[in-house]
């Protein structure tokens, strides 16, 4: 480096942190050598945060909120979608991209927390990470959920309807929080309005903030790895650890090559199949809100459907309360249930390489019965596989091993036969 | 900075190679976001070229029409209006229209195909404010005394002649903008559109 | 580890329908501007006199090989600019009075009435076949597909009539099924293979006007990913060499 360079850079750490953040979190933030494909996810979320953080800003450009009739009898913000599909110039590209980026977003955060499942990332000393973790998914279910009512579709409008209703459920305050949520009696222009406001700004706001917390904590604790090894323990006579790289350059060629194959398939649906054959944009969605029709059938977008099965699998009035209310408190319990996986594995291995049988069998289950839920939460209740077998009794069915799973976690998960922890990573 | 000073050419190339790519990646990317900022469908809808009928435009007498969501005055100008364009002459800053504020056909001593029919976009050249008609000539306009009939730009003091001519020492840098525009016949004038673009 | 891939994947196909059922005829959509020529004149002709296509600006039908005059001197008969979207003239409460619902836009119809069943083609097609006499209807006219449909059949004149017998079969569940057999009345102007044919190009003009840059995407799209492929062998060479020292 130029003398002058480094004068300006020395200029420039005096009164910022900037060569000792670069070294911290990447020349000299030492990772795992053994990363396997699972762990892409993480860098991937963050691309795909910038891509929707970026589409959004341009798509805000041209989209109105609006939910009043234009003179063609079509809602405003309707018309401006395709207002941007078809006027503005590359606006297709942008949108698709945008309504691509939410799939892709669940997508890769589904795998990523899967990664965490598999390998016990979220054990100690790696709770809070974990914890940040659930509430990012928490915070990006609201970004999807009022982003989805935005193109003022049907799906869109009843959608929001039914799931703002989930908020009256709740015992006393319930009926009055729904109508301060939608600032209506119904799903209205005030709605469209607010959730407009809280999709482009509030939430993504939340979301940066906590994605910073997750990755701060990580790179204070470090990474854990496919054995579950701590690399930490087994430093080497520099001080670093012995099975430990630089994330630069060598995890960042590497997230390039994830970043690449991720690009190549997120470019197919973009180009070949936007509509993701109407899970990623339902056709419903193509006809302008109408508050005096409700479609058919109406089902979430994918992402929420097995949360959405669990609402539904609670039929039965317990304890004075009706139904409707334990299906919120099943559909919350599933998501706040995760962010206690810490506690709840008591297992003296993390990763599933060292795990006995009733894990790895355990979980194979959860991860079928978890697809089978969102399967499910796509179809109408009265849906029976092969016609012949309804399909609510097997949505309750696994609802229930949903819970099981993690709360008998505690008592399976210590008796369970682990194999000996290697000490070091094994490659 | 490491004792190794070994240069690997291969993995050079690589590097040069991948960054290469990847920059044609992020300005391709870059196309369709730079391009949602260009005008719409809707918008050059919008400025499509706007017929106009003149026929009851009296001598003297001035209508705005809009083209592209600014505004375009046609000036019927009578003789007298056209003959003060002379004595202007000295005082303006451009007097010729050398810069390239009108087409071709409109780079005369009136400015206009027509000579008595101006047609400007009234949009000050200086920041974009619309000046006022200031026909009436003298003290009594109250631009100035010997005032022999313009514009006056509200903003910035900006004035211009009957031609569309910026007056000397004024903020104002260049002479109104002439519309491309072409009669369909007689009376009926279309703007925006000259048929030679 | 890999069986629980395989499980992730087949879990979705296990199983597929249920409820009321849609037979859809296969809609052949084409993209050839003959084709959607014809389909965009059917569409003017008799589709928007009472459904608008608002965000369809008419100087797009360019894009199908017509000339801004010739757009002008035989599609425009609701605007005056090339420029202006099609737009009807037609009151939306007059309409509602007519027709018990006013007619929607059909700019992204094509698009909208995609289901399981089918594509949103196959529905039009099948509807636009559809149409039979119906003495019980205030219209006169009903639909296979689309029971109690508020539109008449405009299309009539074309097709001619056609007249329904209905018969109604078990279901498998003790149920019964009605189903409609559609049988040609009194002809119209057009053999069966020729409305067949106008049909399918008034569909394919549809589609086409569902998404008019659909084309424009894929071939984009091709170029995307070859260079995308190109880019992925890089890295990944780059890769490699970086991690050639990691043991």
């Amino acid at each position: 480096m130029t003398t002058k360079a480094q004068a300006v850079l020395d200029w420039v750490d005096e009164r910022f942190p900037l060569t000792s953040s670069i070294k911290g979190h990447l020349t000299e933030y030492y990772a795992p050598k053994n990363f396997n494909f699972w762990y892409f996810f993480g860098s991937l979320a963050l691309l795909v945060l910038v891509i929707q953080i970026v589409t959004g800003i341009f798509l805000v450009m041209h989209y109105k909120p609006d939910a009043s009739l234009n003179a063609s009898g079509v809602p405003v913000a309707f018309a401006s979608v395709e207002y941007i599909m078809r006027d503005v110039p590359g606006g297709w590209i942008i949108r698709y991209m945008h309504s691509t980026g939410a799939s892709a977003f669940f997508v890769v955060v589904y795998l990523h927390m899967f990664r965490g499942l598999l390998y016990g990332s979220y054990r100690k000393p790696r709770e809070l990470i974990w914890i940040f973790g659930t509430l990012i998914f928490l915070a990006l279910m609201a970004e999807a959920f009022m982003g989805y009512l935005l193109p003022w579709g049907q799906m869109s409008f009843w959608g929001a309807q039914v799931i703002v209703n989930l908020f009256s459920a709740i015992p006393v305050i319930g009926p009055d929080l729904s109508v301060v949520i939608r600032g209506d009696f119904v799903v209205s222009d005030a709605t469209l309005n607010r959730f407009f406001s809280f999709h482009v700004i509030a939430v993504p706001l939340i979301l940066i903030g906590l994605v910073v917390a997750h990755i701060v904590a990580l790179h204070e604790v470090g990474s854990n790895n496919p054995d579950g090894v701590e690399i930490k323990k087994k430093k080497g006579a520099d001080g670093h650890p012995l099975d430990g790289i630089p994330f630069h350059p060598y995890y960042t060629v590497k997230d390039i090559v994830g970043v690449v194959g991720f690009l190549i398939v997120f470019s197919f649906i973009v180009f070949f199949a936007p509509e993701g054959g109407g899970y990623f944009l339902e056709f419903n969605n193509f006809v302008p809100a109408d508050p005096l029709k409700t479609p058919p059938h109406i089902a979430p977008v994918w992402y929420f459907t097995p949360f959405y099965s669990l609402l539904r699998a609670m039929v039965w009035p317990l304890f004075g309360l009706d139904a409707k209310f334990w299906g919120v408190v099943a559909m919350g319990g599933g998501v706040v249930i995760i962010a206690f996986l810490p506690w709840l594995d008591r297992s003296p291995a993390k990763s599933i390489r060292y795990r006995g049988p009733i894990f790895k069998t355990l979980l194979t289950i959860f991860i079928i019965g978890f697809a089978i839920l969102g399967f499910l939460g796509t179809k109408p209740p009265s849906y029976a596989f092969f016609g012949v077998i309804p399909g609510a009794p097997v949505a309750q069915l696994f609802s229930l091993y949903y819970f099981l799973f993690f709360l008998t976690m505690p008592v399976w998960s210590k008796i369970d036969k682990c194999k000996p922890v290697p000490d070091r990573v094994t490659g | 900075m490491s004792v190794d000073h070994k240069v690997d050419a291969g993995r050079r190339q690589l590097l040069l190679a991948t960054s290469a790519a990847g920059g044609v990646a992020v300005a391709a990317v870059a196309v369709p976001f730079v391009g949602s900022l260009t005008p719409s469908e809707r918008a050059k809808a919008a400025g499509a070229p706007v017929e106009v009928d003149i026929s009851k435009l009296q001598p003297g007498q001035m209508m705005t029409v809009e083209w592209r969501g600014k505004p375009v005055w046609i000036i019927n100008r009578t003789k007298e209006m056209l003959d003060s364009l002379k004595k202007t002459d000295g005082e303006v800053s451009d007097p010729n229209s050398d810069k390239p504020m009108q087409p071709e056909y409109a780079k005369n001593e009136t400015r206009s195909i027509k000579p008595e029919i101006l047609v400007a976009v009234g949009i000050c050249t200086h920041l974009g404010c619309s000046p006022s008609d200031k026909f009436k000539t003298g003290p009594e306009s109250g631009v100035s005394a010997d005032w022999p009939g313009g514009f006056l730009c509200p903003c910035h003091g900006s004035t211009f002649d009957l031609a569309g001519r910026v007056y000397k020492s004024k903020p104002a840098p260049d002479n109104l903008e002439i519309p491309p525009h072409k009669y369909l016949a007689d009376t009926k004038i279309l703007i925006g559109d000259d048929g030679k673009a | 580890m890999k069986k629980l891939l395989t499980a992730l994947l087949f879990a979705p196909l296990l199983a597929f329908a249920s409820g009321a059922e849609l037979h859809l005829d296969k809609a052949p959509v084409s993209t050839e501007p003959a084709a959607l020529q014809n389909g965009a004149k059917l569409f003017v002709n008799y589709c928007l006199n009472c459904h608008g296509a608002s965000y369809m600006r008419y100087n797009r039908l360019q894009q199908i090989g017509l000339s801004e005059q010739m757009i002008k001197d035989n599609l425009m008969f609701t605007a005056d600019k090339v420029g202006e979207p099609m737009r009807i003239a037609m009151q939306r409460d007059e309409a509602k009075q007519w027709f018990g619902a006013a007619p929607p836009d059909l700019t992204v119809v094509a698009r909208s009435r995609a289901s399981e069943f089918g594509s949103g083609a196959d529905w039009l097609y099948t509807y636009l076949r559809g149409f039979y006499r119906d003495s019980e209807r205030p219209t006169g006219w009903n639909n296979v597909i689309f029971e109690n449909v508020g539109m008449p059949h405009v299309l009539y004149e074309l097709q001619g009539e056609q007249l329904a017998k209905v018969s109604e079969k078990d279901d498998g569940h003790g149920g019964k099924i009605k189903e409609i057999h559609l049988e040609q009345g009194k002809p119209g102007k057009m053999s069966k293979d020729e409305y067949d044919k106008a049909t399918a190009d008034l569909v394919s003009y549809l589609v086409w006007m569902g998404e008019p840059m659909a084309e424009t995407r894929k071939t984009i799209g091709t170029f995307v990913i070859a260079f995308l492929g190109l880019l992925f062998v890089l890295s990944y060479l780059l890769k490699k060499n970086f991690w050639k020292d990691i043991h």
